[in-house]
């Protein structure tokens, strides 16, 4: 990728931040958690597969990473689920 | 040494050295000059060599399963009469904390660690792992890790929580004394040993199979340390977090698991579980690997259903991360929790019933050889089914309510992980044996071996059941004689027979510890490929030279050196041999590669390890030292990493023998 | 930092760098460390026995822009990566001690919020939200340290020429590391300091 694309790729990972801090003076309503959490999960997919490559990389690392990162989501979510986290 | 000229010819009789270069050693910071020894004690301290490492593993964990068999003859002792005085209640609490602690994390880890690091790469034909100089670092650890939890016994008592340290009983009221805190930091030391083990030795599997070793070429036993490594390497991180949570707790004052501040005490119980399920695989399947070895070449068949072994292996680590709450049943989940985890619960055994099915029908048919290895791992089948079968009980949450804190799951562990666990390691003992000291344990000794530990371990362990149904709760310092009820099921007579049965048990350990005496005094060699066997560990010499292979195998078949022994009669359709063992050995070293470099020794990974026991007592004791203890660190990453893994030409003794020496040693 | 167990690197099995696959695994490992941490705060942020809750003590506006500065330092590395592929060591070494110094600010900024945030009341052990808190973003700041005390090393020793093995890998392996540190705080920032309680 070119420093060009990097940049590129900086400005939009910048006006999100912009936007969902600015969840914080304007309300969003009903779309106020569903927006942030797409938003969180956009930034951190651009980081991952740009800034360190893993689109452009050989698929096993991807595989690696995101097995990690799926059994994370997956036994933690559980976990506060048993403690009724979500009900509340 | 570390650079290896045209290897010697020869197999038993090592070559002479040729001329020797200057030795100008590397230096860092211009003090440390780099090690180069290549036999002595300094070879071993700062060796970066897999089988050493694999040695040295061994040998610790042995020490550390002898201390903790002491332990539990203990409270075996404790328990044989009413109301034993052999313990008071708070040397009780310490002695099952850590016998417990001792078994898991300090021998059948860390055996299974040594086997897997001698193996693994010799099974995949490589030369050494991936990172040979993190390899060390991660025994280090391990070492200072069991040192550290260790030390609490000679300062102010060992933990004192059980092995999976609930709160409230893991904080300050219910364990003052400082046991706790040698014991989080400890196993968060033996902790990074895993870690790094793990990383090192998937990229080894990944990267440095020979030539044609394919992963559906690749040895069970290999296979499934592969899945071990990918199980500590997700849950060691979750132990992390939670005993990090406990050391904030009871060093600096955090609430965690302060029930009182509104902590909710469960939250420990979650974390331990979801690292202590994927936890007890990692016990098992080392042996299971090991096993899935033994039992083909003693049945003289190869293994029924490879790839059903190797995906079983593969499901029951990914469903092992599911099912963590079915320790917890009794913990008040409420009932939709209890009833997701028992379903999983069930559908585990379905992957483990796999296995016990394929090794059944291994040996079906077979010309079967009942060496002890062999008679070590049959057992292994037996012994573990009863204990998988009382382990399904416990799936059925209502009845795993009843069974919950009893002498019943004290019952069932124990026949799993040493009914499996351990009496696969035993099969490995005596079936590598000759590949990693080139003599053979004594097979009549062993054979006494076996069967004293069969014997013992039944008696010792099978009255837990019937204790546990009458009601005797784990954990329970002393019994008396009016409550002990009457009949056949009476407690007092149960407990007793349990006791001989530990003592009887403890006798077969002994003679398995007087056949290594034997073995290591003994002059006879043992023959090249003692059991005829099929996978690539077998095709170098007994020990393996330095490097291992003279030559990389490359690599056509599963079992592949049984494919280069055997042809198919292509009338008969019987197999038939065509090549020993010494024939390919010299074929091998006919085409020895000419210059193999190998990773050179290190002082880097024991000063990193060391650094480490420095800050946990700083931690415990007194700040300054653990900053002191982190500047140790420090150096000695910033030396490690200025250090080239692979020193200069001119850093090595000339070229030597093979490894032979690496055999006179006994771990 | 490069091992293999030859000298020549032959050829891997997968045809990939052993360091980078290490790296990854370690990566995907740190997943569940955090993730454990992360839950832990999520389960105890709105238990304030004592002192001051959530709501009361954030500074949006402030941790915004500290948020902005690491997320900008993922731009930087990027560079420094670029130009370490590019054999580019003048290039390198700037973008990598940029790199450190927006690292060096996040940190600082944390320094200053721990510090607010414990003249408001709220101590490490004031209540489960303090412990937690505390826990958390203190892991997540040792770690961005730790990065920064591995760039600067990587810059002195880049400056007298004694990196051992390849340039080029040693720099993008910071990098991931980095870059994964950022990518946590993307986590924590909203998880932990946007959506309220």
């Amino acid at each position: 990728m070119s420093t060009r694309g990097y940049i590129v790729i900086a400005l939009i990972l910048a006006a999100i931040t912009a936007l969902e801090v600015s969840t914080y003076y304007v309300d969003f309503g009903p779309l106020f958690l569903p927006s942030l959490l797409i938003m969180m999960v956009i930034k951190f997919v651009m980081v991952v597969s740009y800034f360190m490559h893993l689109k452009f990389d050989n698929k096993l690392f991807s595989w690696l990473f995101y097995t990690g990162l799926f059994l994370a989501v997956g036994v933690y979510i559980t976990a506060l689920a048993t403690f009724q986290f979500f009900l509340r | 040494m570390a650079i290896i000229e045209r290897p010697a010819p020869g197999i038993i009789v090592p070559a002479l050295p040729a001329g020797a270069p200057a030795i100008t050693p590397t230096r860092t910071f211009g003090a440390l000059k780099r090690p180069v020894a290549s036999t002595g004690w300094k070879s071993w301290l700062f060796t970066v060599d897999h089988k050493k490492l694999g040695l040295m593993y061994g040998a610790t964990a042995m020490f550390f399963f002898i201390v903790g068999g002491l332990e539990a003859v203990l409270i075996r002792l404790q328990l044989a009469a009413p109301e034993g005085k052999v313990l008071n209640a708070d040397l009780y609490n310490q002695m099952f904390t850590m016998h417990a602690t001792t078994m898991v994390f300090l021998f059948v880890m860390p055996m299974a660690a040594g086997f897997a690091n001698y193996f693994v790469p010799l099974q995949i034909g490589a030369r050494d792992v991936a990172f040979p100089r993190i390899n060390a670092f991660g025994f280090w650890c391990f070492l200072a890790g069991g040192i550290v939890i260790n030390l609490a016994w000679f300062l102010g008592g060992a933990a004192d929580g059980g092995w999976f340290m609930y709160a409230p009983n893991s904080g300050p009221v219910f364990s003052p004394s400082k046991g706790v805190d040698f014991w989080t930091l400890g196993l968060q030391i033996a902790g990074i040993a895993s870690l790094t083990g793990a990383i090192n030795l998937i990229v080894t599997v990944l990267n440095m199979r020979a030539p044609g070793m394919s992963l559906m070429k690749m040895p069970v036993f290999t296979w499934l340390i592969t899945v071990v490594q990918f199980l500590l390497l997700f849950a060691i991180p979750v132990i992390t977090v939670a005993l990090f949570l406990l050391t904030f707790q009871r060093s600096f004052g955090a609430q965690f698991f302060d029930v009182a501040a509104g902590a909710d005490p469960l939250l420990w119980q979650h974390l331990f579980w979801i690292f202590g399920h994927p936890e007890v695989y990692v016990l098992i399947l080392p042996s299971f690997g090991i096993v899935s070895e033994v039992l083909p070449v003693f049945s003289r068949k190869p293994l029924f259903g490879y790839p059903f072994v190797v995906f079983s292996g593969a499901a029951i680590g990914f469903v092992g991360w599911g099912v963590w709450a079915h320790h917890m049943f009794a913990s008040g989940l409420g009932p939709v929790s209890v009833a997701v985890f028992s379903v999983a619960t069930m559908a585990i055994a379905v992957p483990t019933g796999v296995k016990i099915i394929n090794w059944t029908l291994t040996m079906w048919g077979g010309k079967l050889v009942f060496s002890t290895a062999m008679k070590f791992s049959v057992g292994l089948i037996v012994l573990f089914t009863i204990g998988g079968l009382s382990g399904v009980t416990h799936s059925v949450a209502p009845s795993d309510t009843q069974q919950t804190d009893t002498y019943y799951i004290v019952a069932h562990f124990h026949y799993v992980l040493f009914g499996g666990a351990i009496f696969g390691l035993f099969s490995g003992f005596y079936y590598w044996w000759p590949k990693m000291f080139g003599k053979m344990l004594n097979e009549r000794l062993g054979s006494w071996n076996f069967w004293f530990m069969v014997i013992g371990m039944n008696l010792t362990f099978g009255p837990m059941h019937i204790l546990g149904l009458q009601g005797q709760p784990r954990r329970m310092y002393q019994w008396t004689e009016a409550r002990a009820g009457e009949g056949f099921f009476n407690i007092a007579f149960w407990n007793l027979v349990a006791s001989i049965g530990s003592l009887v048990l403890t006798f077969g350990i002994l003679l398995f510890l007087i056949n290594i005496a034997i073995t290591a005094r003994s002059k006879v060699r043992a023959p090249l490929d003692p059991w005829n066997a099929r996978s690539l560990e077998w095709m170098t010499s007994s020990p393996p030279k330095e490097h291992n292979f003279d030559s990389i195998p490359h690599v056509h078949h599963l079992d592949e050196f049984f494919h280069r022994k055997y042809e198919e009669d292509p009338v008969t359709h019987t197999m038939r041999e065509v090549a020993t063992a010494e024939q390919i050995l010299a074929e091998l070293e006919r085409n020895a590669d000419a210059h193999i470099h190998m990773p050179s020794p290190s002082y880097w990974p024991l000063v990193l390890a060391a650094g480490l026991p420095i800050v946990a007592l700083g931690i415990l004791y007194s700040i300054p030292v653990a900053i002191v203890g982190g500047l140790v660190i420090l150096y000695a990453i910033y030396g490690w990493s200025l250090e080239p893994s692979v020193a200069a030409d001119s850093d090595y003794e000339g070229p030597s023998s093979n490894g032979h020496e690496v055999g006179a040693t006994h771990g | 930092m490069v091992e293999t167990a030859t000298h020549d690197a032959h050829a891997t099995s997968t045809g990939l760098s052993n360091v980078k696959l290490g790296m990854w695994l370690f990566l995907g490992s740190e997943c569940l460390l955090f993730g454990g941490l992360i839950s832990t705060y999520m389960l105890y942020r709105g238990r304030v026995s004592d002192g001051p809750t959530p709501e009361q003590i954030y500074d949006i506006p402030f941790t915004s822009v500290s948020s902005f500065v690491l997320l900008m330092s993922s731009l930087t590395m990027v560079l420094a990566v670029s130009a370490a592929h590019k054999r580019d060591d003048r290039g390198t070494n700037l973008w990598l001690t940029v790199t450190a110094l927006l690292g060096a600010t996040f940190v600082g900024g944390q320094v200053y919020e721990f510090t607010a945030f414990y003249n408001e009341g709220l101590g490490f052990t004031t209540s489960l939200f303090g412990s937690s808190f505390y826990t958390l973003t203190g892991f997540h700041g040792v770690h961005v340290t730790v990065g920064i005390i591995m760039l600067l090393a990587f810059v002195a020793i880049n400056k007298r020429s004694r990196v051992p093995g390849s340039k080029s890998e040693s720099v993008e392996m910071i990098g991931l590391y980095w870059h994964f540190v950022d990518i946590v705080w993307i986590i924590i920032f909203t998880l932990v300091y946007l959506i309220p309680v």
